[in-house]
């Protein structure tokens, strides 16, 4: 079901995205694209989940819903007519709460009514009412600072809901807080969702946690990355509250787990669509070399022995999807391991350098980097062929921006540097922003 | 203490880019045009009276407050250009390519020599002449006041967080609703900082401002500037000890009365709160925060502005897209405006300079430039050596710093200029060499950058790294080479950088004093605008301004600018 609106027999749809793109202007007069061909409807009494990993364009959507952006192409419907700036009716939670520091509590949530000209009253009122609803009271002249995290996000709602909006947007809300405070600010949200004490009619919630997704969503697309876009749209039939230990709730979580490592087609890394040409058009995701490693290690030890489950391995190491998937997918790319239907299966390399010492793990390495990361292999065939063995950074980055966004080059060159120097495969130079064969003097 | 931010970080970076080309341009243009149109009106003028200025002490307090009251004016409009200005520079990505090099080209001209050049014209513009006087004096103050805090603003309005300013968009606060509820608040704490920082650089220029000869025409517009000129003209010691006495008072009220309060009441808009950091406090401020009477007024201030703000605000519903076709016609009105301008000024610098001055000219200048080239860096390489230890070794003492730090800002804000005339004594009674020990002057008010900045870098070593090195106990040479030199050199730069600018300033008034009718005077590009503005001679003032500017300009971008990038790069701490 890919959301095109449906005719008559629905109620109207609180929201409608249409076949939206969005593209940003690259360096070199060319266009990136972030946000392919999406659509989405959100309807009264539902929570829509965005689900997918960093720069899969999921954040980029909220805010072309939440008109601070426009569409390059496609159309955003609010209510029926086109989102041309911020709505009337649409308001927002953000992941860093983004409270004004120098305004208490009260002005805080304030601030949006006093943009509308509300009455003085009027403002008094329903600010008072909106901090009360969020359990907020007492602290209505407290500053920012003074709060704890939850207790900020917390105006953060209060802020958002005091406008009573139609559509919440939530872009993260409970990443920036720790495991026990966001799980209690989840359960007080869908408490008081449930029980419709909140003017809202409909929520889109923007997360990488597939646990929360699971247990806060009616509906869940799930992004991938490059350009962004919707793989797939999930139902979750569970029924509110949920349980995390109920088994339907075990198996939608690991369901997404196969859905978003799923190949997108034969013998390809998984999120790797070559193009022809050098290959080297990948975006390389920073992954420290000890990560690398760690996992190899705790995969090839028991109970894993050589074969994990990625949920599993994500609550044993305490990893999020957006920290995990990296080190997974690089693995893979680096042949030392398979990832499919949500597993991690190490390959007999994979296991080989579980059980080298590090003089033999590093020669393995960089067998690997250099055979199997076209990127790497270019750079080290630069500098073979060079007379001086030794080319500026800037080459590098400049091949790299005709694929990618200046920050996408320098932290792919930038994973890349760190990878050689483990594997000792070429030097880099930071002060003088060069490559080359030699040593460290 | 903070260290000084370096607004211009965010100008365009290392190699110039032709923006700055046209801005320096534009800069010379207007420097000629303010020089042509002064040049007219000299003779109508040359008559002028102004209250003559008397010695007595008893006048002191009363000479005081009107040299306040220009610098109040000053750091008024100065604030009034900085949210002008830089709001237009920093909303407008197409104003922002010329505007920002044009504020870092302004910054690098020596106001200090053009003085003559503003008096005459705003004599010019004025109906009452002593009202042109106070405008000359006060446009002074706030050319060094100004460009500054609009770069602190700039930056800040650049570096507003992203969900801040999409939470002020996203509940629909209007432009000015989202001006003074998210930017100000967010620029104010370094906005505060570099007005202190102005306020340092507004009293040498309000004390050199007042007392101005232009060829034959003498201004006096009573201040602590003209009583201390008539001292050394009179050669009263004891009138200029008067003097600086009054000096130190006023600097003390304006810090007590003024910025510690700003200070102590800005870091509620501080956007981070580092744990374990005091706030600063003020007794004012404390006292003025228990007062009912105040707390009564403010109630009145804010339902005041917020019926201005309901009056100007647009409107609700905030800005919507802009349209592209909307957006490239601006930019070629910008480019034609800019184009004609430019074509204007390049046709007025030519017009004034060429017909007056030969290439020799320019070779004279370049040469004294040279010199007083020569005079700075040895200055800097000097105060370098004598500071930077003293300052790591205050620095790593906390109770120590917290007594120097304040007495360091306090004499950089201290006008150096009251004191050359004790230092001339000194000169022309010992039949001393000028060229020698005129020098000393230059820098006798910015050395003190230097001080609290690396005071401000050793006390930021963190803990830890101390204890690091004691505990591999390194000392001597070895521990200054890698552990302290490192650690205070990107705050050594900032300070070096602030003290070589001034003291490029400085030498205008430096490299010429005089005691009665006894003159020194040491060879230089200082001496060369400063003798000019005695003999009126406009045309020399003006290349010899524009020299002095492309020197300031060129360091910067090839010493200092590099030098800060290196420094930020590789040894900030954080």
């Amino acid at each position: 079901m890919n959301a095109i609106p449906r005719p008559m027999t629905d109620p109207q749809p609180l929201l409608e995205v249409a076949h939206a793109r969005k593209t940003f202007p690259r360096g070199d007069g060319g266009e990136l694209l972030v946000l392919d061909d999406v659509s989405l409807t959100v309807r009264p009494g539902e929570i829509v989940g965005l689900l997918g990993r960093s720069g899969s364009g999921k954040s980029t959507l909220l805010r072309l819903v939440a008109g601070l952006a426009q569409p390059t192409g496609g159309e955003v419907r609010y209510l029926g007519r086109p989102v041309d700036g911020p709505a009337d009716g649409i308001a927002m939670v953000f992941q860093s709460f983004a409270l004004f520091p120098w305004l208490t509590v009260y002005e805080n949530v304030a601030l949006g009514l006093e943009a509308l000209h509300v009455a003085r009253d009027e403002i008094r009122r329903r600010s008072l009412a909106a901090i009360d609803l969020i359990g907020l009271d007492g602290f209505e002249s407290a500053y920012p600072r003074e709060l704890s995290g939850g207790m900020r996000q917390r105006v953060g709602f209060a802020r958002a809901l005091v406008v009573h909006p139609n559509i919440l947007l939530m872009d993260e809300p409970f990443s920036a807080l720790d495991v026990l405070t966001a799980e209690t600010l989840r359960t007080d949200f869908l408490d008081l969702w449930s029980d419709g004490r909140m003017p809202i009619k409909g929520v889109i919630l923007v997360t990488h946690n597939i646990e929360e997704a699971v247990q806060m969503c009616d509906r869940i697309l799930v992004f991938a990355t490059n350009p962004g876009r919707i793989v797939s749209t999930i139902e979750v039939p569970i029924a509110r509250p949920r349980d995390r230990l109920d088994p339907a709730f075990a198996a939608l979580v690991e369901r997404i787990y196969v859905e978003m490592t799923a190949k997108p087609h034969r013998g390809a890394p998984l999120r790797v669509e070559r193009t022809a040409g050098t290959g080297i058009d990948q975006t390389l995701a920073r992954v420290s070399s000890n990560l690398l490693s760690g996992l190899i290690e705790t995969v090839a030890a028991p109970p894993f022995s050589g074969k994990a489950d990625l949920p599993l391995i994500a609550s044993e190491l305490q990893l999020e999807i957006d920290d995990l998937f990296p080190v997974a997918e690089t693995l893979q790319m680096l042949r030392f391991a398979d990832v499919e239907g949500g597993d991690l299966k190490l390959t007999p390399e994979g296991l080989a350098f579980a059980d080298s010492a590090l003089d033999e793990r590093k020669r393995m390495f960089a067998r690997h980097l250099l055979s199997h990361v076209p990127l790497a292999a270019h750079i080290r065939r630069v500098l073979d062929e060079r007379a001086s063995h030794a080319a500026p950074k800037s080459r590098f980055l400049d091949e790299l921006e005709d694929h990618m966004s200046p920050e996408s080059a320098e932290q792919t060159l930038r994973a890349i540097v760190s990878w050689a120097r483990y594997a000792e495969a070429f030097a880099y130079d930071d002060e003088t922003g060069s490559f080359s064969l030699e040593n460290p003097t | 203490m903070p260290q000084s931010p370096t607004a211009w970080n965010t100008a365009s970076r290392g190699a110039p880019s032709r923006y700055d080309l046209i801005a320096l341009l534009l800069v010379i243009g207007l420097l000629a045009f303010l020089a042509e149109g002064s040049r007219g009106v000299l003779a109508p003028i040359a008559t002028l009276e102004v209250s003559p200025v008397s010695l007595a002490p008893a006048h002191l307090p009363e000479y005081a407050a009107r040299t306040t009251m220009r610098m109040m004016a000053a750091l008024v409009l100065s604030l009034i250009f900085t949210f002008t200005y830089a709001t237009w520079a920093a909303k407008s990505p197409r104003a922002g390519r010329l505007l920002v090099p044009l504020l870092d080209i302004l910054q690098s001209v020596p106001i200090l020599g053009f003085i003559s050049v503003t008096v005459v014209f705003f004599l010019s513009l004025a109906p009452g002449r002593v009202l042109g006087a106070e405008f000359a004096a006060v446009f002074a103050i706030f050319t060094s006041q100004a460009w500054n805090m609009a770069f602190s603003f700039y930056q800040s309005l650049r570096t507003v967080p992203t969900e801040l300013s999409e939470a002020a968009r996203s509940f629909r606060l209007s432009a000015w609703a989202r001006f003074w509820r998210l930017e100000v608040p967010f620029a104010m704490p370094p906005l505060i900082w570099n007005m202190m920082m102005s306020m340092s650089g507004g009293w040498f220029f309000v004390v050199a401002s007042e007392a101005i000869s232009v060829g034959s025409t003498n201004l006096t517009l009573p201040g602590v500037g003209s009583y201390i000129a008539l001292a050394i003209e009179k050669k009263d010691l004891v009138a200029v000890g008067w003097a600086i006495l009054t000096m130190l008072a006023v600097i003390l009220l304006y810090d007590q009365l003024l910025f510690r309060p700003l200070v102590a009441y800005a870091d509620r808009f501080r956007f981070e709160q580092e744990p374990g950091t005091t706030p600063p406090r003020s007794w004012v401020l404390e006292a003025l925060g228990s007062s009912i009477l105040v707390a009564r007024f403010l109630r009145q201030m804010r339902r005041t502005t917020r019926r201005i703000g309901d009056l100007i605000r647009n409107a609700p519903g905030a800005v919507r897209f802009e349209s592209r076709e909307h957006a490239r016609r601006l930019d070629l009105v910008a480019i034609v405006v800019v184009g004609s301008l430019l074509a204007l000024a390049v046709w007025q610098a030519g017009k004034f300079l060429a017909p007056e001055l030969g290439w020799h000219d320019l070779g004279t200048t370049v040469g004294l430039g040279a010199i007083t080239m020569l005079r700075v860096f040895l200055l800097i390489g000097l105060a370098t050596v004598v500071w930077v230890p003293i300052g790591v070794y205050v620095g790593l003492r906390p109770a120590v710093a917290r007594v120097v730090q304040p007495v360091a800002q306090f004499m950089a804000a201290f006008p150096a200029n009251l004191l050359f005339p004790v230092a001339v004594f000194g000169i022309v009674s010992w039949k001393l060499n000028a060229d020698v020990w005129l020098s000393p002057l230059m820098i006798l008010g910015t050395q003190w950058y230097i001080l609290f900045n690396v005071i401000a870098g050793a006390s930021a070593i963190p803990g830890e790294m101390r204890h690091v090195a004691t505990n591999l106990r390194i000392t001597g040479w070895l521990w200054w080479r890698r552990i302290a030199l490192p650690a205070v050199f990107p705050y050594y730069v900032t300070g070096a950088l602030t003290a070589s600018g001034g003291s490029w300033n400085a030498s205008i008034v430096a490299e010429v004093a005089s005691w009665g009718d006894e003159k020194v005077e040491a060879a230089g590009l200082g001496a060369y605008i400063a003798n000019a503005t005695t003999a009126g001679e406009f045309h020399r003032i003006v290349l010899g301004v524009v020299t002095m500017s492309l020197y300031v300009l060129l360091i910067n971008r090839l010493l200092w600018r590099p030098l800060y990038y290196y420094a930020e790069r590789k040894f900030r701490l954080s």
